[in-house]
């Protein structure tokens, strides 16, 4: 079997006096997308958080594409060819749509083939171009968030939970917009909405406790009704 | 279903704007009108409001840097006093041997002069600034309470160096020979180094927000106030960022310094901290962070100062204080307030 | 009965308690061990200094906010007092009258700059309170009709405590008991009444609240305390304390002015003790005042001695010039924040906590 693209082996993660992760061991296959799932404070933001490098790992290794990355500094994590959407978006409200995307684009003016293709799934985009970040609406900023984490071609992406407080309708469009991605790039995707996860994911990891409690086949899963009440505690009708 | 999903968002409206504050920008023009009928008579009325904006350029110019530096990463460096007096003992340095062409009857000579003395300032207050950085403000990164002590600790140092290095008697600055004096058209004087101080302040607004607005670092300086983990993210080192911010912030109290010192002609290493004072009311005041607001704010204070130093000269600099409870009972944030994550 | 005077908080350590109960001796002695002028002064001046520190440290050290509106309270005590004895002539009910006036005035000061700044930001604080406290003094200097201006007031203490005054007509252990003595010793037993109130203070439930909001204001917040309020209440509290340091330095010097009060130089001064002395411990502020004030007596002398031996050697003498003392301690200032943050209250006591940063 390949070298996964990234792989967690015992990781550990201290927030203050808190110790949030407990040894997380996972692995991304390139390609497709696997899917991190989990209750409340499980610890999947800060299992994404700490792949980032925006909190250290006290304990554990972190490889991306053969090389360890744990201790990294969260600029190098990023031009390693890792990009992040993080659940509160953290679209910057003061610059306007092409300012949040340009920015995006490290290595020169974004390219308007590759606009036109995110454009294609995110027509927002196109319509608020000038507009700035701070005046769209919850379901455009999270367009924003993720056009920006593609505007380049990105090995991984790591997104956080972006159907939180969206509408039905727009979650449905997310979907597609993911389906799309997923063609091209590797997605780890943290959500809580588990039929959204099950119709995108291709490998899904559940954490609980600040541990990987199972790791496998998503279709195994959605088939299963009685493993998903043992591992996420509710059954699909009452968790969407 | 992604244009099903897009025309809901979007809802058949016109692109939004961003919603333009312009209350606070009427403050000083109320405050001018409300000054011009107590003072009564025009001519002093303009004179003290030129005396304003002169004064409130060079506020501006000091306190632009600092605002920013706290917007970027959480610092306030309460040492900045130090590069303004850094930047009137250089320029005193370097126009000492250059009096002939300071005392020269030529605009041209004169502006020589001057330029090179406030370029030496510039970038010696600039270059300190790194230093100053990696010294002092690196090891308390991310502590509040220890960085405004170490800071207030490193100007005490470099108060007390710069009165070793230059005696501690108080130094005279002539202005040179072509900004002495005023213009006079009409009953109306226009004093010569204020249009200069104005100028200069004006020029360095426009250069500001041009990069601000307008270049890569702008936007990541920018984005990176409003969340620098983010910018981080997003694969750039803020570090690298704040270091040069810093430095040019210093640099430019080095510049403030020079025409805080032409301006008074006589300053000591104290020259700083007595400026100081008003530069945090305005940077309070114009919202932590934000450039336009610190501009709007260093006019709003000097305006407060200059009127009243001239209706009630006693009260002067509690009514800088005044002003910016008023503010701040209005806007606790400051006139623009800088959205942080 | 003496762990029940010090409110539960004794020493941490032994050295720490011999050193304290030395200071303590010698103040409580200073008129019969150190005799002169200048020795009582020095010692009266280490009193009312421990009273300022002490109510600093509440909170620099206590609540985790930097105040540079310390000395502004110092003053309104001071000119409370003084001016009061100046206008009305002296007498204790002018004195009591002149102290209650700085109270309220000094504690609604402290309630306005707190509830505008506080709320905000804790930064905000500090910026606030350094304009606030200039502008202050400029203008008490201003209105010099009222203050006196930069010459400030010399005024008649009562009676009791003028030097001409004398108790007794044969002096005791040597030294006459004249009304000089009795005021030391007034100041005296103010600075230990205020330092053990201020030590039940921060040890009552309200000062471990002020240090669980020290400690993780987020968590004091989430159990439900209003951190403001407390914060508001703590530069309050610590307001009348520094107005009490101001009404002793009144009446021991008979004089008030703003170069012994308001100037931002007894600030850094305050700044020096506390930090030096060890923040987060209200037998730091003891340890602060008295090394700081037995060292500027005599540092300067030293420094003049060194000037002189380096003769010759370039910039040297000048920075070793008398006149730049502050560099030098501005210098270790710096360091004890960096190498040495518990101070030296800290350090004996053995504690690895720093101060709240």
């Amino acid at each position: 079997m390949a070298e996964p693209l990234l792989s967690l082996e015992g990781v550990h993660t201290h927030i203050g006096q808190y110790h949030i992760l407990q040894g997380v061991s996972f692995a991304v296959p390139e390609g497709g997308m696997t899917v991190l799932l989990g209750r409340n404070g499980a610890g999947k933001t800060t299992a994404l958080r700490t792949i980032m490098g925006l909190w250290k790992p006290s304990a554990g290794v972190l490889r991306f594409a053969g090389a360890a990355i744990g201790g990294m500094a969260t600029p190098e994590i990023a031009r390693a060819g890792i990009a992040y959407v993080p659940e509160s978006m953290a679209v910057f409200s003061d610059l306007t749509v092409a300012e949040n995307i340009t920015l995006a684009a490290r290595s020169g003016p974004p390219d308007p083939a590759r606009l036109d293709w995110i454009f294609s799934f995110f027509p927002a985009m196109k319509r608020f171009w000038h507009a700035p970040a701070g005046v769209l609406s919850g379901g455009q900023k999270q367009m924003l968030a993720i056009s920006r984490a593609i505007v380049e071609k990105r090995r991984l992406i790591l997104v956080d939970e972006p159907t939180k407080g969206l509408a039905p309708a727009i979650i449905e469009g997310m979907i597609g917009a993911f389906r799309e991605l997923k063609r091209e790039t590797t997605i780890l995707l943290v959500e809580q909405n588990f039929r959204f996860a099950a119709s995108l994911g291709d490998n899904v990891a559940v954490m609980d406790d600040g541990r990987i409690v199972h790791a496998g086949a998503m279709a195994a899963l959605a088939a299963d009704e009685a493993m998903q009440t043992r591992l996420l505690g509710l059954s699909l009708d009452s968790h969407q | 279903m992604t244009d099903q999903a897009a025309t809901r968002t979007g809802a058949a409206d016109a692109i939004p704007q961003a919603r333009l504050d312009l209350i606070p920008l009427a403050l000083p023009v109320a405050l001018a009108g409300l000054a011009f009928l107590l003072i009564g008579t025009p001519t002093t009325w303009l004179t003290l409001t030129l005396a304003a904006l002169a004064m409130g350029m060079m506020i501006f110019v000091i306190a632009s840097g600092l605002t920013l530096v706290f917007g970027l990463m959480d610092v306030i460096n309460f040492g900045h006093g130090a590069f303004i007096a850094v930047g009137a003992y250089l320029a005193m340095t370097v126009l000492g041997p250059l009096a002939p062409l300071v005392q020269a009857d030529s605009l041209m000579l004169n502006l020589a002069a001057l330029a090179l003395a406030a370029l030496v300032a510039t970038f010696g207050a600039g270059a300190l600034g790194l230093a100053f950085e990696r010294v002092v403000i690196r090891p308390v990164y991310g502590q509040h309470l220890k960085q405004i002590l170490i800071t207030m600790g490193g100007l005490i140092i470099a108060e007390q160096l710069l009165h070793a290095i230059f005696g501690g008697d108080q130094k005279a600055m002539a202005l040179p020979t072509a900004f002495r004096g005023a213009i006079v058209v009409g009953d109306l004087a226009f004093e010569k180094f204020r249009l200069l101080a104005v100028a200069i302040g004006l020029v360095v607004f426009l250069a500001m927000q041009l990069t601000l607005n307008r270049t890569r670092i702008g936007l990541l300086i920018r984005a990176g106030v409003e969340n620098s983990e983010m910018v981080e993210a997003l694969g750039y080192r803020i570090r690298r960022l704040f270091v040069g911010v810093f430095a040019a912030g210093s640099a430019l109290a080095g510049l403030g310094g020079v025409l805080w010192a032409l301006y008074r002609e006589t300053f000591t290493a104290a020259i700083g901290s007595e400026v100081m004072v008003l530069v945090f009311i305005v940077i309070i005041i114009g919202g932590l962070g934000s450039v336009g607001g610190c501009f709007l704010g260093a006019i709003l204070v000097a305006m407060m100062a200059n009127y009243t130093a001239f209706l009630a000269p006693k009260v002067a600099l509690a009514s800088s204080i005044l002003l910016m409870v008023a503010i701040l009972m209005w806007r606790p944030q400051g006139l623009y307030p800088v959205a942080k994550r | 009965m003496i762990r029940a005077l010090l409110s539960d908080d004794p020493p941490k350590s032994r050295l720490l308690a011999a050193l304290l109960v030395l200071i303590l001796a010698g103040l409580a002695a200073a008129p019969f061990v150190f005799p002169g002028a200048a020795a009582l002064n020095t010692a009266a001046k280490i009193c009312i200094f421990i009273v300022l520190v002490a109510s600093y440290d509440i909170l620099l050290g206590y609540t985790g906010i930097v105040s540079f509106a310390h000395t502004m309270f110092f003053g309104i005590g001071g000119y409370g007092v003084g001016l009061s004895l100046y206008f009305l002539g002296p007498g204790w009910p002018v004195v009591a009258l002149g102290i209650v006036v700085a109270l309220v005035i000094g504690v609604v000061l402290a309630l306005a700059v707190g509830l505008v700044s506080l709320r905000v930001k804790a930064i905000f604080f500090a910026m606030i309170t350094l304009a606030v406290a200039s502008a202050f003094m400029i203008l008490t200097t201003q209105l010099s009709e009222f203050t006196g201006g930069e010459d400030g007031r010399t005024f008649r203490v009562p009676e009791l405590l003028r030097p001409t005054t004398r108790l007794f007509e044969e002096p005791f252990l040597g030294t006459a008991i004249t009304g000089r003595v009795l005021a030391y010793y007034l100041v005296f037993l103010s600075a230990v009444a205020l330092f053990l109130l201020a030590l039940r203070l921060v040890n009552s439930c309200f000062g471990r609240v002020l240090q669980a909001i020290r400690e993780n204001e987020m968590r004091a917040e989430a159990l439900g305390y209003r951190v403001v309020y407390f914060r508001t209440m703590a530069s309050c509290l610590s307001a009348a304390l520094a107005v009490m340091a101001g009404a002793m330095s009144a009446l021991w010097l008979r004089y008030t002015g703003p170069e012994t009060t308001l100037s931002f130089a007894i600030m850094l001064d305050v700044l020096l003790m506390v930090v030096i002395g060890g923040t987060g411990t209200l037998y730091g502020a003891v340890i602060g005042a008295t090394l700081f004030i037995l060292a500027q007596n005599y540092l300067q002398k030293l420094m003049a001695m060194a000037a002189a031996a380096t003769e010759g050697i370039p910039l040297l003498p000048r920075l070793l010039h008398p006149d730049r003392w502050l560099l030098l301690l501005g210098v270790l200032f710096v360091l004890s924040i960096y190498f040495f943050p518990t101070g030296i209250a800290g350090k004996l006591a053995g504690r690895g906590r720093g101060p709240a940063a």
